[in-house]
């Protein structure tokens, strides 16, 4: 056997384990997921029993036919809406300033990532207080006690509790999603900022020579080519997003009539609360088809420009 | 070397973008470390803004009380299961970059898919299967759950990281006589420690902020990490908000030590762990 030969079949043992343990903790799981979610275990009774029952699709239409299942559809896909546009906009806006190495940028660039470092669930509990409304006018608390300071009591309102809604989008997401962004928009201002980093110094020099403004070389010049990084950030956000448990679970819960409530504290209650299995694993399932919905297309394409 | 000419104006108005920001930035630390400072007598809602006019530690001495046992359980858990996802990362890592193999493209993404799946969607099989074998509730059961799911993105970070290293260095060796093991301890692991680094403070740091798999595979209290043991302090209504402050902050700092100290090998792993090679 050739060498090459014998190192490509060692490297393949070296993989299987793994590969095993990911076929098992992963592809089998999740299809032990989806066997749940087409199941009638939907009681402790039920799953005791052992017994299976194939229901078909009924626990997906029971989660679509489900006000509260609808709520937190709209309620991710508003969240994800506006904190990518919150990281991306504060990320790269950031980044361009911190590129211009004026004097202690990286202090403030090292300021701006310090969030990135610690758990949503600390981010969650310390924003929940700051953002927790108090009995307004009367003994208001947190930012409502700020602006009272400050002398802007009008703006005081509700923040998560509040269940004011423009259309669809629950108004109580807002301090969620300043939160967020609060934790996130410095990992996408630290991938901005590698992506400026990478743009070759003769490219800029030589607009500059051209007479290019600073509005002009960002739109014309590092705008265009920071677009991979751009596409890189919504997939890393996105799909958190898609997920998100952790910070509402630990700000907010579900909110007064689900204002703030997601799929995934749905489960989580629907599965360690009330036991009903089924429904906790189909939300489950669709969490992962739309994460999935996001991922596959960017591995693909990753993959294929690989060769 | 400055890039772009910039006036003074402009540096005055970048200054001030700047300062905005760093309020925004600050905002929650001066809320959290002013009130966990603060004596019980003064912690009431009017005063939330202030800093503390005493300079106390009763805060931290309570939250300790409460929390000591859940910190320890959390160095328990993320110590081992960093060292341990580490290595099974640098091994795979170094299988997918220089010993590659027919298909070894597909096998990468078919372990790679498993780093961005909800981890929802394997929630109940994984609680069965620690009840079946007897470790749910434990500890041990969340440092192989870290370790499991950990594979994917301690593998991407290394094989990125041994893509970097040229080939003939290994080839080399395997010329000179080294069986591919020899190639790998002798040659590879010895220049592998900024790789190390770099995986290791990713891995410490999520596993010790992780909270989905903490609060479901750990229902003993005793037996929680530290995120779990704050989110339940934060529950109970009772608590004074300085002790719940001082909390926070305990739960926070390993990690924010290790970023202040490493914050350069902290961001070149969210890097890896994003722009993927």
């Amino acid at each position: 056997m050739s060498v090459q030969k014998k190192k490509a079949r060692a490297g393949f043992f070296i993989i299987l384990p793994s590969l095993a343990f990911i076929g098992i903790f992963v592809y089998y799981f999740i299809f032990l997921t989806i066997r749940t979610s087409t199941s009638n275990w939907n009681s402790f009774t039920s799953l005791l029993s052992g017994e299976y029952k194939f229901v078909g699709l009924r626990n997906y239409q029971r989660l679509f036919n489900d006000p509260r299942f609808q709520t937190d559809l709209w309620n991710t896909l508003f969240f994800t809406l506006f904190f990518l546009a919150g990281c991306i906009i504060l990320g790269i806006f950031l980044a361009n300033i911190i590129d211009k190495k004026l004097r202690g940028s990286s202090f403030f660039q090292n300021l701006f990532l310090f969030p990135m470092a610690i758990s949503y669930v600390v981010t969650g509990t310390v924003w929940g207080w700051i953002f927790a409304p108090g009995n307004i006018p009367t003994s208001p608390q947190g930012i409502n006690l700020l602006l009272e300071n400050l002398g802007w009591s009008n703006l005081q309102w509700m923040w998560y509790t509040s269940t004011q809604s423009i259309g669809k989008f629950n108004l109580a997401l807002i301090p969620v999603i300043i939160a967020a962004t609060w934790q996130m928009s410095g990992y996408v201002m630290a991938m901005y900022l590698a992506g400026l980093r990478a743009i070759p110094e003769e490219m800029i020099e030589a607009a500059q020579v051209d007479g290019a403004t600073g509005t002009q070389l960002f739109w014309r010049i590092k705008f265009p080519m920071l677009r991979p990084i751009t596409l890189s950030a919504m997939i890393v956000i996105g799909h958190m997003s898609l997920k998100i448990f952790d910070l509402i679970y630990a700000m907010t819960g579900s909110g007064p009539n689900n204002v703030t409530d997601m799929p995934a504290i749905y489960m989580f209650e629907q599965m360690f609360r009330s036991n009903r299995y089924a429904i906790a694993s189909a939300i489950a399932i669709i969490m992962l088809i739309m994460v999935a919905a996001v991922i596959i297309p960017y591995l693909y394409s990753s993959f294929r420009g690989e060769r | 070397m400055m890039a772009e000419k910039t006036n003074k104006t402009s540096l005055t108005i970048y200054y001030i973008i700047l300062a905005v920001f760093t309020i925004f930035y600050v905002l929650p630390f001066y809320v959290t470390i002013s009130t966990s400072f603060k004596p019980f007598e003064e912690v009431s809602i009017s005063n939330m803004w202030k800093l503390p006019s005493k300079f106390s530690i009763e805060g931290f001495k309570a939250a300790f009380a409460r929390l000591g046992p859940n910190l320890k359980n959390s160095f328990y858990l993320t110590i081992p299961a960093t060292l341990i996802s580490a290595m099974i990362g640098s091994i795979n890592g170094f299988a997918l970059s220089k010993l590659r193999f027919k298909y070894s493209n597909i096998v990468f993404a078919l372990i790679l898919f498993g780093m961005f799946i909800p981890y929802q969607s394997v929630l109940f099989p994984l609680i069965q299967f620690f009840q079946a074998i007897g470790l749910y509730g434990t500890i041990p059961a969340l440092i192989i759950t870290h370790v499991i799911y950990g594979i994917p993105i301690t593998t991407l970070m290394f094989k990125n990281y041994y893509e970097e290293i040229p080939n003939e260095l290994v080839e080399a060796s395997s010329v000179d006589g080294a069986n591919i093991w020899q190639s790998y301890t002798k040659i590879l692991l010895p220049i592998s420690m900024p790789g190390f680094v770099v995986v290791i403070i990713w891995q410490f740091t999520n596993i010790w902020n992780e909270f989905l798999f903490a609060v479901t595979i750990t229902s003993d209290p005793t037996k929680q990490p530290i995120t779990v043991a704050l989110v339940n302090l934060a529950g109970s209504q009772v608590v004074q908000w300085n002790i719940q402050m001082a909390g926070a902050l305990i739960a926070a700092l390993p990690t924010l030590i290790v970023y202040i100290i490493l914050g350069r090998y902290f961001v070149r792993g969210l890097l890896a762990g994003s722009v993927k090679g």
